[in-house]
């Protein structure tokens, strides 16, 4: 092994070193200096901190182009990973956003801290190609995740969450260090792509396929993809909101990267097919599969929701089913690119919509404490501005045009149909997809109803909406529109760094 | 200059939102000039427009070229009837709702944005775009019936708005397949007409594409939101759901699942005519039985629309034409009913219940809605000198060309048209029964106002002019045919 150059290992890693900088910086501004000041001012300064902090690393990525590799892939900086790594940065800010205003925490500092080491966890996640290094990440985002779940500590559902989360968490943990562990034993190597090079013309022989589900176990878990899926509406709803938003938004976008990523590369040759009528082993089905009850039994179960955030948690578990189609395109080298710039656009809008979803459902639990059905009665007449962001929010989720969320089912849609070509091999999957999406508008529109048909009951005060929220929940929704209207926005840049990254 | 129709529409969304809550008058004043600038604009555009010189081409730029999409607008004879006939529609919607005071803001932007995305489908020649302001119709809709409506709205709000979206689920399903399979890496409507897919794709893809749109257009068995949707719906929405939004099937029917497949269309002529006429009966023997004025009109619609589909597949030329006609055609004469059912009888009485209604002497009441029922009524009925007549005979004609026993039996829904639209006549307006002395007499109704009174005109002028003069459409919409889009149509049908 070569030695490593450290002061480019450092200019690689310099916005997550912003990151983990600033995460430091919060806990010791917080614990030594800001100790008697208000909660408010102390979650303003670490808002402000982390928000700045996660704006320089985004500028540093968009001025400082990099293509490189280091230490056999266990570092790969590349046009892609930096696209992602900005959309989880962007999530991150909006989360430190939205944070300002709770009201849920003391521990200002620990909370900010663990938010930042959530995010350098996620953009560690995507950069690594390296199993061991992949482990690592997955375990700093988790482990950062589970505790910002339990930081409500006025709320035992907050606590029953965050150990529900835990015990599957550290579960399904165990089930991927197992596949990976495997995969080593087999390939004798920990990067991805000697795994697949010396896994080549080896066929599906058991030791390969336990490996792969119990790799896909780990994966699933951390997408929330049915069957492993059983904590999110408890998570969802028993954590503070903006780490709700945070496990919700940026951890799936790091998570169905490199969802995509360990398929892709680590099991390439070993796709196996899932048209319709011609399963073969491989990774393929075994996807279809979780895509398919994803889709099914998260648009089902969101409709006998009461409470908006477990409905937005089934929600998550449908979108994840979707975003697994983009993942099954991948399997077909041909249409790698487009299949990779699909799943990406999809996972960052969805995740912006999500962000702006959990802030409106944090402005009324926090005004109203509670999250059910009734909390939105008549928000139109009582704070428009949220209500209509909110309409933004939910329509996109639907996948209803001109909004962002639209544009990305449509792609990925398209992009799954023409897998094969002519043999619409996946068209099975796309048709249940559209059929499920048909679905999902009943029970977004049910709220939406509360919001603008049913009215609020009588005394029921004006829902004040804080300077800070307002700014980011508009900024959001401009932003959902603009990327629907105008998806080449984000398209034009992510398709050229495809084409620069998947040769 | 026809694209700001739909800018037109969308700035007025925008201003309306910026209004101060409260201020209806505004509101009405913002939405109306709106409306009657997209409807001044239709006009003009469609007075200059040379059908002989093919499709009038908009806007044509690159949109999202990772998937070949295009922003085109464009226009030919069809898209210009019907643009105007949205116009039309839309200014009566917006006179016959001069009353609306509870949260008139975001009534008329709601109203405002259904109608810009009813622009937009007339105006798209890209499939994606095209899509897009079809889905884009679904949520006002949806808000304007469970808002404002009457009935069992919030029911009828959403059987509607999931009906039309598992219609659009079943068009996108197509459209995705068509777009893969041409290899043509674009969705430009043009380019698609002129792929030829192949036998065995059409005939499943046809049939898919076709019933998601018709299910708008109100395709028996698929019908059953339209009358609950209408009923719940308030005045002015019914008016645009009867008059534009039915159309927005039927067009779709036309320009994307017609002109892409038409070999699918031949292979499933029988069925389909078969479906068109059966609604056309069914829905006018329901229309005799009903108990509620405004389901009477509800079900004269299915059946009115039962002859768009029948000239549609008809795949005869005349046929074709008579079908865009009756799109016009119903569109004016199904919103001037409504209005006189919702707005005039309704607003005032508080009662459609057609049992009710015979006790109170409503031709003495108020000879203005009698009149102009009378008169919707003789339209409605087909007779000669209004536009309904024209549009009908055309599509019968069609009709008899390729299954002359489905013209005959769409023959036998006119009569019983004439039959239902007599017997609301007589109960609702010149009933025999003593006018039985109601507590209401100390508060006499509201008269008839100025701004009813213009859009009864508007309509009743529209469909008047048609039917005195029916070659300012047909000769818009005849040359159409000979148009790019439809090539393959024209090869299948054999004119």
């Amino acid at each position: 092994m070569n030695s490593v150059d450290y002061l480019q290992l450092l200019k690689l890693a310099a916005p997550e070193t912003i990151v983990v900088v600033a995460a430091l910086g919060v806990l010791f501004a917080d614990l030594g200096v800001m100790r008697s000041e208000s909660r408010q001012s102390r979650l303003l300064i670490a808002g402000a901190i982390s928000a700045l902090a996660c704006f320089a690393a985004w500028m540093w990525i968009i001025f400082t182009p990099v293509h490189a590799s280091v230490l056999n892939g266990v570092w790969v900086v590349d046009p892609l990973t930096q696209i992602i790594k900005q959309v989880i940065l962007v999530l991150t800010l909006l989360t430190a956003a939205i944070s300002i205003n709770s009201t849920f925490t003391d521990h200002v500092g620990e909370y900010t801290a663990l938010v930042l080491l959530a995010t350098a966890g996620m953009m560690f996640m995507v950069s690594s190609e390296d199993i061991l290094m992949i482990f690592v990440s997955l375990e700093l985002t988790s482990l950062c995740l589970y505790a910002l779940t339990a930081f409500n500590k006025r709320q035992p559902a907050s606590a029953e969450a965050a150990l529900k989360y835990f015990l599957y968490g550290s579960m399904a943990a165990a089930f991927t260090l197992f596949g990976l562990s495997l995969l080593y034993g087999l390939s004798g190597s920990s990067n991805l792509t000697t795994i697949a090079r010396s896994l080549a013309g080896r066929g599906m022989d058991p030791m390969l396929a336990v490996a792969l589900v119990m790799t896909v176990i780990g994966l699933g878990f951390k997408v929330a993809a049915v069957p492993f899926h059983l904590w999110a509406p408890d998570a969802y709803q028993g954590a503070p909101t903006p780490a709700a938003a945070l496990i919700a938004s940026g951890s799936k976008v790091a998570s169905f990267y490199l969802f995509a990523k360990v398929m892709m590369v680590g099991f390439a040759g070993a796709e196996g097919s899932g048209a319709w009528g011609g399963f073969s082993p491989g990774w393929t089905p075994v996807i279809a599969t979780l895509a398919v009850f994803s889709m099914v039994l998260g648009n089902l179960a969101a409709i006998a929701q009461r409470s908006v955030r477990r409905l937005l948690a089934y929600s998550a578990i449908s979108h994840a089913g979707y975003m697994l189609l983009a993942l099954l395109a991948l399997a077909e080298p041909a249409h790698r690119q487009q299949a990779m710039a699909a799943l990406v656009f999809y996972a960052a809008t969805y995740g912006l919509t999500t962000v702006g979803a959990f802030a409106v459902v944090s402005v009324i639990a926090q005004g109203e404490n509670r999250d059910d059905f009734g909390a939105f009665a008549g928000l139109s007449r009582r704070a428009p501005v949220l209500a209509l962001c909110l309409m933004v929010f939910f329509l996109s989720l639907a996948g209803i045009p001109p909004l962002a969320g639209f544009f990305g089912k449509f792609y990925v849609f398209t992009v799954a149909t023409g897998l094969g070509s002519s043999s619409f091999s996946l068209l099975w999957l796309v048709i249940f997809a559209i059929a499920m999406s048909a679905v999902s508008l009943y029970y977004y529109l049910q709220v939406l109803k509360q919001a603008y048909v049913v009215s609020a009951p009588d005394g029921t005060a004006a829902l004040p909406l804080a300077l800070s929220d307002r700014i980011t929940l508009i900024s959001v929704a401009i932003g959902v529109v603009i990327l629907g209207v105008v998806p080449n926005v984000l398209l034009g840049p992510l398709q050229a760094a495809v084409e620069a990254t998947l040769k | 200059m026809l694209a700001w129709t739909i800018y037109s529409s969308l700035i007025g969304v925008g201003v309306l939102m910026a209004l101060p809550v409260g201020n209806a008058r505004a509101a009405r004043q913002v939405a109306l000039a709106c409306a009657s600038l997209g409807l001044a604009l239709g006009l003009a555009s469609a007075l200059q427009f040379r059908p002989e010189a093919g499709t009038l081409e908009i806007v044509n730029t690159s949109w999202i070229p990772a998937l070949g999409i295009q922003y085109h607008l464009g226009a030919d004879g069809i898209s210009m009837t019907l643009v105007v006939l949205t116009g039309i529609a839309a200014v009566a919607g917006i006179l016959f709702s001069w009353n609306i005071e509870h949260r008139a803001k975001e009534f008329f932007a709601f109203y405002l944005a259904l109608i810009a995305g009813v622009y937009g489908v007339f105006l798209s020649l890209d499939a994606f775009l095209f899509f897009v302001f079809y889905e884009l119709a679904i949520i006002p809709k949806y808000f304007l019936i469970a808002i404002w409506g009457s009935t069992r709205r919030e029911y009828g709000a959403m059987k509607l708005a999931l009906y039309s979206f598992v219609g659009s689920a079943m068009v996108l399903v197509g459209l995705i397949a068509a777009y893969v399979i041409s290899g043509a890496h674009s969705f430009d409507l043009v380019a698609l007409a002129k792929v030829h897919f192949p036998e065995g794709f059409q005939y499943w893809a046809f049939p898919l594409v076709f019933v998601g749109f018709a299910i708008l257009a109100g395709l028996w068995p698929f019908h059953t939101w339209a009358p609950t949707g209408h009923v719940a719906a308030p005045t002015a929405a019914s008016m645009l759901l009867a008059g534009v939004v039915m159309k927005l099937g039927a067009y779709g029917a036309l320009r994307v699942a017609m002109s892409l497949f038409p070999q699918g269309l031949r292979a499933w002529q029988g069925e389909f005519v078969s479906l068109a006429v059966i609604g056309i009966v069914y829905g006018a023997m329901v229309a005799l039985v009903q108990k509620d004025f405004k389901f009477v009109i509800g079900y004269s619609s299915v059946s009115h629309m039962g002859f768009v589909l029948l000239g549609l597949v008809s795949l005869h030329e005349i046929g074709l034409s008579g079908a865009v006609l009756q799109m016009f055609s119903h569109g004016i004469i199904a919103g001037l009913l409504f209005a006189v059912v919702g707005r005039m009888v309704y607003d005032r009485t508080h009662t459609r219940e057609l049992a009710v209604l015979q006790g109170m002497g409503l031709n003495q009441v108020m000879p203005f809605a009698a009149v102009t029922f009378i008169v919707a009524s003789l339209a409605s009925m087909g007779l000669p000198g209004f536009s309904g007549f024209v549009a009908e005979l055309s599509v019968l004609i069609g009709a008899w060309h390729a299954y002359p026993t489905a013209a005959v039996v769409a023959g036998i829904g006119v009569v019983i048209g004439v039959a239902y639209l007599l017997r609301v006549l007589q109960m609702a307006f010149f009933s025999d029964a003593p006018p039985r002395p109601t507590e209401d007499t100390a508060h006499p109704m509201e008269p008839i106002t100025v701004p009813e009174r213009l859009g009864a005109m508007l309509l009743i002028g529209a469909t008047l002019i048609i039917g005195l003069c029916p070659q300012l459409l047909l000769n818009l919409i005849t040359p159409s045919w000979q148009g790019p889009l439809f090539d393959q149509l024209r090869k299948e049908a054999g004119f």
